[in-house]
């Protein structure tokens, strides 16, 4: 019993955390919805009024009910997966990317008392949120991927996975949108970001 | 009780989200640094199961739970959308080191900069429903 709580403490192989994103998809489906998780963007964006003044936010957002209760439940996950079940090792990258980071000023993710081994604290501490820099990062990135996701019709989940394994086209470009953006920010922006 | 089986899957998948490490800010900065295959082989695992999956699930026409067609809608054909899209949000992806799942995730985790992450990600979706009519699709 103890090994198998440690089995799930700790960090999974890539192919587990695959085959139980598949899982996932696959039971979605079989309840008649589909694996997207940024409509809950939207969903949220209508709960708060916005179909008052855009048509492309008037439509029933109850229908999307289904998706926020997922969504909640992903929070849930990550509480449980985080204080309740807790991997005692820090995340674990390759040297090369740690000394990287290291360059720009970035510390290795290491359990720090209390805060996150998954995020750096130096862009996702809370009183960050105050600096500059974090808010370029916070407030810049989540608007990126808010506008980016919807005029994209989807993200990760609705596209690189839901749409790569249906074999759509569309997708594989978005896909690949999403490698030319990613590519752009990690080995261009981002140092310039860190920077400030 | 649908109510509960979305809950629950929600809390599957935000608890594999977290052990897999697909949430973790530095996962994706060493996925995009071409420095592991960890990520890669996440994704790349979902979609080979999952395109077998829904073959299979085609091939002997399985339904929903209540006997109606998979939700499987074709995509409309587009270039721009998909490629000025998807390149916006993998630029916001490798900044936040987040997509949207893992936005609420970390909400989880008590990371509470992520709230601002998500209300910023509302404002992107509201100003982008205010000028997708003059935008390419």
């Amino acid at each position: 019993m103890t090994t198998l709580l440690n089995a799930l403490a700790g960090s999974w192989h890539w192919s587990v955390s695959g085959a139980m994103i598949a899982g996932t998809m696959f039971l979605l489906l079989y309840a008649g919805r589909t694996f997207g998780f940024s409509s809950n963007l939207r969903t949220m964006c209508t709960i708060a009024g916005a179909g008052k003044r855009h048509a492309f936010f008037d439509f029933d957002w109850k229908a999307q009910r289904w998706n926020l209760v997922f969504a909640a439940g992903a929070i849930i996950g990550g509480y449980l997966a985080f204080f309740v079940l807790p991997n005692p090792e820090p995340v674990e990258i390759s040297s090369s990317t740690i000394n990287w980071l290291a360059s720009m000023g970035i510390t290795a993710p290491a359990d720090t008392g209390g805060s996150s081994s998954y995020v750096p604290p130096e862009l996702y501490a809370t009183n960050q949120i105050f600096t500059l820099r974090g808010l370029v990062a916070l407030v810049g990135g989540g608007f990126l991927i808010g506008f980016g996701t919807r005029w994209a019709g989807g993200c990760t989940s609705g596209h690189a996975i839901t749409g790569l394994s249906n074999l759509q086209l569309p997708s594989l470009i978005a896909v690949i949108g999403f490698f030319a953006g990613g590519l752009l920010m990690t080995w261009l922006f981002l140092p310039l970001i860190l920077a400030i | 009780m649908k109510i509960l089986y979305y809950l629950f899957l929600g809390i599957v998948f935000g608890f594999v989200m977290t052990k897999s490490e697909a949430i973790s800010w530095y996962r994706i900065q060493e996925m995009f640094r071409f420095e592991s295959f960890h990520m890669y082989g996440i994704i790349g695992t979902a979609v080979v199961l999952g395109g077998g999956g829904i073959a299979l699930m085609k091939r002997f026409d399985i339904k929903t739970y209540n006997g109606n067609e998979l939700n499987l809608k074709d995509k409309d054909w587009s270039v721009p959308r998909y490629l000025f899209g998807g390149t916006i949000f993998g630029l916001g992806w490798a900044l936040t080191g987040a997509c949207p799942g893992p936005l609420f995730t970390l909400l989880g985790q008590g990371i509470w900069a992520i709230g601002l992450v998500i209300l910023s990600a509302m404002l992107g979706t509201y100003v982008y429903g205010a000028v997708r009519d003059r935008l390419p699709h």
